[in-house]
């Protein structure tokens, strides 16, 4: 179990930053730039790292504790998951509701972060995110709900078993179905284009970036940091379950599963590159859209 | 087969929940057409090659896919809206009512004492949910052309329905019901420039008030 769960955490926290280098590259490319280099990532953290804090005076521990839990829940939650065909180092019946509020827990912090600078822009981002994420919670469930059924456990683990090969046969459509559904989700909570836009520099119209706007150096690299390891953790549930290949050898798996999550990076940088973003009004219509498309999904596997 | 007319009929019903929640009268119209294109693809997936399925999914096609959608977005070009701008109930409870009669048709067709090969396949609760959902659409909004898009929904409902018939159906029928709905999508093209050269507007709560 000790191996597992450091095979886990160096496949995560080694590869995570490079999922961002490559939505950037992916994005370059389209635009026409030769853009930055993919270990890009990595330096901007190092630079950070070694950069000092800066605090407001209207700022208390809350602040500071918004970035750490923020990095410290992705890494718990992805001892949850199989990445790949790897098996969780963790599992126990139940253990979905647990992967969800962890989540969630971190966003409790990376919210009450952003309300303790005392801006109103900060006031406005936390508002929409606790708007869209509490839109998008539904979706994961239903999906959840799916994969339960499919599989006759509540584990994270046997959720996503090997068994996902062969329910794609008879069972392929509400399979597709949470896929997809769950790949908008993904959109939505790592705060990419269609819902947000993670470049943009107007406070107005941000969700996620505006929230931390006022962390600087190792604060603002933790934020960044747990961002990818974000992506990374959801984006192994899309990968699992669009890829359910299981070769028997440990490392092809790695590999397997490693390809898929940069295949995943290159199509949200291809969103990125062709979709403008949403109005703020449509968001929540998108999200209760994937919601009931979720439950339809159910009603398909229950009848 | 199997697979492919599930698949279809699976893509048929994520139409219906995309034409409930765009307010883009363009992209509902081209989402009805694919809708449209679709299922002219399923007596062929149903039924397997012959010449009476062959003439029915081409008509079909011809027909729903091509001709009518090419009415419809030069009617809007004419009239130049391009939005429904307030349905009579929001675009999300449409949603959510489209969500429950779909979960409603699936429950309901385990009911009906159908054919032992119909029994847990996607036809029957997809035509219902389809027609129910044309009624949603006609019932909800105001602009004369997604009545008409409701419209084509529900004659794609009973398009699927007839598909189970296909080999009993006679071919003179389909053509009648097809002809009929490209009369009816012209006459209401026509009668859409009308109201909205008489009122400047397309919205159909005008007509129900008398002139005095």
């Amino acid at each position: 179990m000790l191996v597992g769960v450091l095979v886990h955490l160096a496949l995560l926290l080694a590869f995570a930053p490079l999922m961002t280098g490559v939505i950037n590259r992916t994005k370059a490319v389209f635009a026409g730039r030769r853009g930055a280099p993919l270990l890009q990532p990595y330096w901007d953290l190092g630079r950070l790292w070694r950069k000092g804090f800066v605090f407001s005076r209207t700022t208390t521990w809350v602040f500071l504790i918004g970035p750490v839990v923020g990095l410290v829940v992705p890494v718990l939650a992805s001892l949850l998951l199989p990445f790949g065909a790897l098996a969780a180092p963790v599992t126990f019946e139940g253990d979905l509701i647990l992967f969800v509020y962890l989540l969630g827990l971190g966003r409790f912090f990376t919210v009450l972060a952003a309300l303790d600078t005392g801006s109103s822009f900060e006031g406005m981002g936390a508002a929409r995110e606790v708007t869209f994420s509490c839109l998008a919670e539904p979706t994961v469930f239903f999906a959840f709900v799916v994969l339960a059924r499919l599989a006759d456990r509540l584990s994270l683990n046997a959720m996503l078993g090997p068994h996902l090969a062969t329910s794609w046969d008879t069972t392929g459509a509400s399979l597709g179905l949470i896929t997809v559904c769950l790949f908008v989700v993904l959109l939505a909570e790592n705060s990419r284009i269609p819902f947000d836009d993670p470049n943009t520099h107007l406070e107005l119209t941000m969700i996620h970036e505006v929230m931390v706007l006022d962390h600087s150096g190792p604060a603002l690299g933790m934020i960044l940091y747990g961002a990818a390891l974000k992506l990374m953790v959801l984006g192994a549930i899309v990968v699992r379950l669009a890829l359910p290949l299981e070769t028997g050898w440990g490392w092809l798996d790695a590999l397997v599963f490693l390809g898929g999550l940069l295949a995943l990076a290159v199509l949200i940088g291809v969103i990125e590159s062709t979709m403008a973003r949403l109005r703020l009004t449509r968001i929540p219509q998108i999200l209760i859209g994937t919601t009931l498309v979720t439950i339809f999904a159910v009603v398909l596997v229950l009848r | 087969m199997h697979g492919l007319s599930n698949l279809l009929l699976i893509m048929v019903i994520l139409l219906n929940f995309f034409t409930l929640g765009s307010s883009r009268l363009g992209s509902c119209i081209r989402a009805v057409a694919i809708q449209g294109a679709l299922l002219a693809l399923l007596p062929v997936a149903a039924h397997g090659w012959s010449w009476h399925t062959l003439l029915l999914a081409g008509g079909a096609f011809a027909m729903k896919g091509v001709l009518i959608p090419w009415v419809l977005l030069r009617t809007i070009r004419e009239v130049r809206i391009r939005r429904e701008i307030e349905p009579l109930i929001g675009y999300i409870p449409t949603m959510m009512l489209g969500a429950l009669i779909t979960s409603g048709a699936f429950i309901f067709a385990d009911y009906l004492p159908l054919l032992p090969e119909h029994h847990g396949d996607l036809f029957i609760p997809t035509s219902l949910t389809t027609l129910f959902v044309g009624f949603l659409l006609l019932m909800t909004r105001r602009k004369a052309i997604t009545q008409v898009l409701g419209y084509l929904v529900l004659e794609n409902g009973i398009f699927i329905f007839g598909i189970l018939l296909a080999e009993a159906m006679p071919m003179m029928v389909e053509a009648g019901v097809l002809l009929d709905l490209l009369v009816g999508v012209f006459v209401m093209g026509i009668v859409m420039n009308q109201i909205n050269r008489e009122f400047s507007t397309l919205n159909t709560e005008r007509l129900s008030a008398l002139k005095g």
